[in-house]
């Protein structure tokens, strides 16, 4: 049993501004836990995880693997990367935060030098001004606009997944039913060769959640 | 924290900025040393991975001279202990990186470098 990492550094004030760990976050930290002694043969060197809100999941993963693998996070909303550094340090994990849009500044140097990414994306749905104006922001609204099916800003990183996963990598995404989970894996395995496995699922309330773990 | 690990991953992704686009330049730094555990298995399963030239001279940038100018091929233990003090322990603060191809600047405040670009800079 991995505990799920202490937030009790984090104030009502911080939630103003990053996602609240919910139903998602814990289905995910549910799956890389059933996963826990798998990752750990593969020996990830490079994790990264995009939007880490809270900091929670990477925190976990840190719990996981310890010293033996680098921690970054991406998130386009600054606070949220301040947050992941500190529940990192609640944590005794070390986490690398990167205030940027997805993965951008990383494109280069990490090209296929991804071994753990983990995604659980905006995936409310709302209509596309609204995902457009909520990035820009780059505030909380960033982390529940998902766009017309949830997918926009899901459909950037899966794009780019051929180009971030390293020959053992692993991607663990967060989806929901709207997100038409079984198209989405058969277009990334068309497109990339790239399997795929829902490893969890779940109901939450009115959300029916999976996580997806793809993988070369 | 900017360590030096994330500087030799991270390169400026302006608009039609795509040569000579890393390593960043580290500027105006404030610099602390924090200890890290120590794990050599990490630092032998990581070293492939990096850019030498460009960890060598942002340390040396960073006043440490303690790596040899060529990735060795034998790995000893002095080697890995510098490395882990250079990759691992040392923290720019506050600062900035700035492109060497193009100048954008790139700060750095409370340990989190901002690599967000304005709408008109993005690629
Ligand atoms: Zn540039």
């Amino acid at each position: 049993m991995i505990p799920t990492p202490d937030l009790s550094h984090l104030k009502r004030e911080d939630y103003d501004h990053v996602y609240e760990p919910a139903e998602d976050t814990f289905i995910l930290l549910d799956a890389l836990e059933q996963d826990a002694s798998e990752l750990r043969e593969l020996t990830p060197r490079v994790c990264l995880e995009i939007g880490p809100g809270s900091g929670c999941v990477t925190s976990f993963v840190g719990s996981i693997l310890g010293t033996s693998c680098l921690y970054l996070t991406s998130d386009i909303n600054a606070h949220a990367s301040l947050c992941a550094l500190r529940t990192g340090r609640q944590n005794k994990v070390v986490v690398d935060p990167v205030t940027a849009n997805l993965v951008d500044p990383f494109r280069s140097r990490l090209y296929r030098n991804v071994d753990l990414l983990i995604f659980n994306p905006p995936y409310v749905l709302t209509d596309e001004l609204e995902v457009v104006d909520a990035q820009e922001q780059g505030g909380i609204a960033g982390a529940w606009a998902g766009g017309t099916i949830g997918m926009q800003v899901t459909d950037v990183v899966l794009d780019q997944l051929d180009e971030l996963l390293s020959p053992t990598g692993r991607f663990y995404l967060v989806a929901v039913k709207q997100n038409d989970v079984h198209n989405l894996q058969r277009r990334v395995q068309e497109k990339f060769n790239v399997q795929s496995e829902v490893v969890l699922q779940r109901r939450a309330g009115r959300e029916h959640l999976f996580v997806v773990r793809f993988m070369r | 924290m900017v360590r030096l690990i994330t500087h030799n991953l991270l390169a400026c992704h302006a608009k039609g900025c795509t040569t000579n686009n890393f390593p960043l330049k580290l500027q105006d730094v404030v610099v602390e040393v924090r200890e890290a555990e120590f794990n050599a298995d990490f630092l032998r399963g990581f070293l492939p991975r990096i850019e030498w030239t460009a960890l060598v001279n942002a340390a040396k940038e960073l006043g440490d001279t303690s790596l040899p100018l060529e990735m060795p091929e034998m790995v000893d233990d002095e080697f890995l202990k510098n490395l882990h003090h250079v990759l691992l322990e040392i923290h720019v603060d506050e600062g900035a990186m700035v492109c060497p191809n193009c100048g954008h600047k790139y700060p750095i405040m409370n340990g989190i470098p901002n690599m967000l670009l304005a709408e008109h800079e993005i690629g």
